[in-house]
């Protein structure tokens, strides 16, 4: 997969690959930290920290 | 009321309601686009409105596929919807038996389905009562969560003793109530099976070095063939909460398989390439049949 862009990852400053096919709410996981980070926008490219599991989250 | 239910002649609308995406709900995505259907995705954070009238942010739609992350998000979005005319896939009252062990314990219980047996306890001294009543080891967990998380294992009464302190020290939601079940030596596995419209469609194994199985602590999918056995206990178990689209997790005992619990949301990111099935391709076939039947398009039954 071709990289489209690459992003800073807000936990660790670490590179984090965007590829053509990620899309907004995406959640990616850092190759670098191991945070999981949301795409919050692709123009221009925006990450946060993913949110933190809740008591009630599950399948 | 969404305004064009039950119009004919335009595709069918489906929307997924999910908090970010997950590499599920992107298969999810991935699958319909393949079909020619749009799958309409909505962050359920932007979602708000008044109750009298469809929520904002969420197009009209035949069905409802509701994969919020959070128990009470996702029962609360799809009482919302259904109150105004959409089918949810899955519907509140099945996410409601889902996400409550001591509920889904009941279901099964209910329609015979084999399962662990199981107790409930509110205190600390009616919780040992229950340990003692059940036998060590234990498990113990809360009976709204997942993933693993605050599930505990006491091995004798010093330990129940310990967790039930523990419990009614934090406090909170996930404490109210402690659900315990016999602790079942299966060798680090269990087994997940997948049903869809009623039909058990693959299955998998978890591995792991650790008592609990969960594959979001690390264990390790490899895939299991389904046959008659495992297909009746799923879905029967599937059956009996009422859910079109769940996961069974199951334990394979001397006395045969018996269900630990069903998943209303269910996780299949380790399970498409270890089964082989395409899991989100049989999800978005079903959930079109669903769509269209609204519709009165006729599109193929998923059988």
């Amino acid at each position: 997969m071709s990289v489209l862009t690459v992003a800073e990852c807000p936990v660790c400053g670490g590179d984090v690959e965007i590829t053509p096919d990620v899309i907004v709410g995406e959640l990616l996981d850092c190759d670098d930290c191991g945070s999981e980070i949301e795409v919050r926008t692709l123009t221009p490219v925006r990450l946060e920290v993913a949110p933190t599991p809740a008591e009630d989250w599950g399948e | 009321m969404a305004g064009s239910h039950g119009q004919q002649g335009r595709d069918p609308v489906v929307v997924l309601i999910s908090t970010g995406i997950r590499p599920e709900e992107k298969m999810l995505i991935e699958a319909f686009r393949r079909r020619d259907i749009a799958l309409h995705a909505v962050d359920d954070r932007q979602v708000h409105g008044t109750l009298s009238a469809w929520p904002q942010n969420v197009p009209h739609a035949e069905v409802v596929l509701a994969r919020s992350k959070s128990h009470w998000r996702n029962v609360t979005l799809a009482r919302w919807l259904e109150a105004h005319g959409a089918r949810v896939v899955n519907p509140s009252r099945v996410l409601e038996t889902c996400g409550d062990k001591a509920a889904t314990t009941l279901a099964l219980i209910g329609e015979g389905v084999p399962t662990l047996s199981a107790s409930v306890a509110f205190g600390r001294e009616s919780g040992l009562e229950a340990g003692r009543q059940l036998g060590f080891p234990l498990v113990l967990k809360p009976v709204v969560g997942s993933w693993g998380r605050l599930i505990g294992k006491a091995n004798d009464r010093d330990a129940l003793e310990l967790a039930l302190e523990h419990k009614e020290a934090v406090g909170g939601s996930p404490h109210a109530a402690t659900y315990l079940q016999p602790f079942i030596e299966t060798g680090g596995m269990d087994i997940r099976a997948f049903v869809v419209g009623g039909r058990c469609i693959a299955a998998i194994e978890r591995h792991s070095t650790h008592w609990r199985t969960n594959t979001a602590l690390g264990a390790r999918a490899v895939g299991r063939p389904v046959d008659e056995d495992l297909a009746a206990v799923a879905e029967a178990a599937a059956a009996a909460v009422a859910g079109s689209l769940v996961a069974v997790d199951l334990f394979e005992t001397p006395h045969g398989l018996l269900v630990n619990e069903v998943n209303g949301t269910m996780e299949f990111r380790n399970s498409v390439e270890t089964t082989g099935v395409n899991i989100p391709g049989i999800v978005a076939d079903h959930v079109m049949a669903m769509a269209s039947d609204g519709l009165g398009l006729g599109l193929p039954q998923v059988s």
